[in-house]
């Protein structure tokens, strides 16, 4: 019995020591990646902080010599979109003016839409739920012309509500998605039992369901607002001067510099233009996880 | 007094699929109504159609003598329990238990009285400020019944309620259901796929099977009387013995022959005056097999009988023998001294047998 037991063991501290070293090279693959996806981060970090002196001098990489954080004053209220000079800040708030609005009215429907897809089953159901799906892959420069026509015509061209409409409008096809596969999961019965306790249409949505819901909340406040901030294209379709979104304006900025390219206050301002989405992940990404992967609700 | 649920020519389809056909059910205030029959026979549906979940397709539903055939579940006076109990998941027990009040507008006081009422009566008193995902299985069944409770509708509808719990809590919740209808003198309507849980509940049953009602009766009717061979195959544990025979009239009286693949074939006498056609199925319950000299009575006859099988379950010993190419079961007494594969004198009482016809499974007796 020893004999046997001892080629045994043998094998198995072996395959110990493998296990130690395949994991040890997982983690310095994972190491590189990590840098390899930081790298661009980090240069946008330092360049910001250098002078334009030590841009031109120094190397890409290196640290600043001497940190200031004047790009960053400028990118924020100096630097130049076109012929005006207010940098960043004006443009932020149009951005918020309209992200906020816009996610909160389209998770809002999309809660609705999803709760009737799934809970009540009308005819033709499935057919609007596709339809609504379809909606999701049309590619938005097919819609450019007849939503400026339609804007036009509803009064709200180049406003920040027309904006609003338009994100609204385009984000419905996703958050309807996102709300009616997360209602599918729950129970009918929870609907019947409600019905017959005397509950209507709204209260059944108000009391049982939205409750219910925060995980999906968040996933769809997230994805709404990752693509709201960062939209370009209809800001700049849809916004005249004045309420253009962030995104539009750090392009002008990028693009409109006269004599010396001031890359110090460009990767400030997209550093500025990034950070909100940003911080949405960083607060509610744990949330964003637990959201994607809930399945049924248990009761 | 009027009847307290009374159905009237209900049809249902869904599309061209006919669910429900030509359903006529009337219960009695304090009826304990059990519909049951295997999954997909439309028994849930049927419940639904009472609670006003579904709209019906044609035919009329009057709950306390009124019609409901086209009101909304809020205003039926019913309460219901569900299979998956259907508590609401981010609400306390209490909030559960009073949110069909909290709807109606009731006012905080009363809210307060009866919840503390059905709390008592069902025992969840330190449960209330608990959530439903806190809660065990029975717990959550008690939780649904005081939610149903709360209501004292003039009809409560039970949907499968106990076929989530595990073997033992169901016999146990299944007592508390029974006493709870005998102290409340509650009307119900109780749906469930499993035959002895109808039968020890209900004042009354119907059995269905494909949409269509197979027979409605008291559960003695139904277990001893069984209209047609689905009802008598499908009511009781074991199931009737249903075996294929041959009819020969004798005197006032027939003589049964039944054939066996081993041995020859069996011949036994029904004193009954009975008018039946030569090619029949008997239908005999196992208890009405009992071993030579341990039943007498009129219509007793004793055979040998090859016994194939024997199988103890403690209080009785099942005996299987081979008779007309079926294998019918016979329940002895524990002590039984029947042993595989030896011959065993077996007393079959015929005063109680049913006869079925051979094409239609109709009842002939």
């Amino acid at each position: 019995m020893t004999d046997l037991s001892m080629p045994q063991t043998q094998t198995r501290s072996q395959s110990a020591t493998g296990k130690i070293a395949l994991r040890w090279l997982l983690y310095v693959l994972l190491g590189l990646f990590a840098l390899y996806y930081l790298m661009p981060l980090f240069v946008m970090l330092t360049t910001s902080l250098k002078s334009l002196e030590e841009i031109r001098t120094g190397s890409l990489i290196s640290l600043p010599r001497e940190v200031s954080f004047d790009a960053w004053k400028t990118a924020w209220s100096g630097a130049c979109t076109g012929i005006q000079c207010e940098g960043l800040r004006p443009y932020f708030w149009n951005s918020v003016l309209i992200a906020v609005p816009a996610v909160f009215l389209s998770t809002l429907i999309g809660a609705l839409n999803g709760y009737v897809v799934a809970q009540w089953r009308f005819k033709g159901a499935n057919i609007i739920f596709s339809l609504m799906l379809f909606g999701c892959f049309i590619p938005f420069q097919v819609v450019l012309l007849p939503m400026a026509r339609l804007l036009g015509m509803m009064g709200i061209a180049g406003t920040i509500p027309g904006l609003i409409f338009v994100h609204v409008i385009y984000g419905l096809g996703f958050t309807t998605l996102f709300f009616r596969n997360y209602y599918v999961t729950i129970p009918s019965e929870l609907t019947k039992a409600a019905r017959v306790d005397g509950a209507g249409f709204l209260r059944i949505f108000w009391s049982i369901f939205l409750p219910l819901s925060l995980p999906i909340i968040v996933v769809t406040v997230i994805w709404q607002f990752t693509q709201i901030w960062n939209d370009f294209l209809f800001g700049v379709s849809f916004s005249q001067a004045g309420t253009q979104p962030v995104t539009v304006a750090l392009n002008n900025i990028v693009n409109s510099t006269t004599g010396v390219k001031e890359y110090n206050v460009d990767m400030a301002a997209a550093i500025i233009a990034g950070l909100p989405t940003l911080l949405v992940y960083v607060v509610a990404g744990k949330y964003f996880i637990r959201g994607l992967t809930a399945g049924s609700v248990k009761g | 007094m009027a009847p307290i649920l009374d159905i009237n020519k209900l049809y249902k389809n869904y599309g061209a699929t006919e669910i429900l056909k030509d359903i006529n059910i009337s219960i009695e205030p304090g009826d304990f109504l059990v519909l049951v029959g295997p999954s997909g026979c439309g028994k849930s549906t049927l419940l639904n159609c009472i609670a006003g979940l579904e709209e019906i397709t044609d035919g009329t539903l009057a709950i306390g003598g009124k019609d409901m055939t086209h009101v909304s579940p809020k205003d039926r006076d019913i309460a219901m329990v569900f299979q998956s109990y259907a508590l609401y998941p981010t609400m306390s027990v209490a909030k559960n238990i009073t949110f069909g009040m909290k709807v109606r507008g009731v006012d905080q006081a009363t809210q307060e009285a009866k919840l503390n009422d059905v709390a008592s009566l069902l025992q969840i008193e330190p449960l209330l400020n608990r959530r439903p995902s806190q809660l065990s299985g029975g717990q959550r069944q008690r939780v649904a019944m005081g939610r149903a409770l709360v209501r004292d509708p003039k009809l409560f509808l039970f949907d499968e309620p106990l076929s989530n719990l595990d073997a033992k809590l169901r016999v146990e919740m299944r007592t508390e259901i029974k006493k709870l209808h005998q102290t409340l003198d509650a009307s119900i309507v109780y749906v469930t796929h499993d035959q002895i849980e109808a039968m020890t509940l209900a004042t009354k049953i119907v059995v269905l099977k494909g949409g269509i009602v197979q027979q409605i009766g008291s559960p003695a009717e139904i277990y001893n009387n069984p209209a047609n061979l689905f009802v008598a195959d499908f009511m009781g544990s074991p199931a009737m013995n249903l075996i294929p025979a041959q009819v020969t009239k004798s005197g006032s009286g027939a003589q049964i022959v039944i054939s066996r693949d081993a041995g020859e074939t069996l011949v036994l006498n029904d004193a009954r005056d009975l008018s039946l056609p030569e090619d029949v199925i008997l239908g005999l319950r196992p208890e009405d097999i009992a071993e030579a000299g341990f039943r007498a009575g009129d219509g007793v006859q004793e055979a040998a009988c090859m016994v194939d099988m024997v199988e103890p379950a403690g209080a009785d010993t099942y005996v299987v023998s081979e008779l007309g190419g079926k294998q019918v079961t016979a329940r002895l007494h524990a002590e039984t001294s029947a042993q595989a594969g030896k011959m065993l004198n077996l007393a079959f009482d015929m005063s109680k047998v049913s006869y079925f016809a051979k094409e239609t499974g109709e009842r002939l007796n």
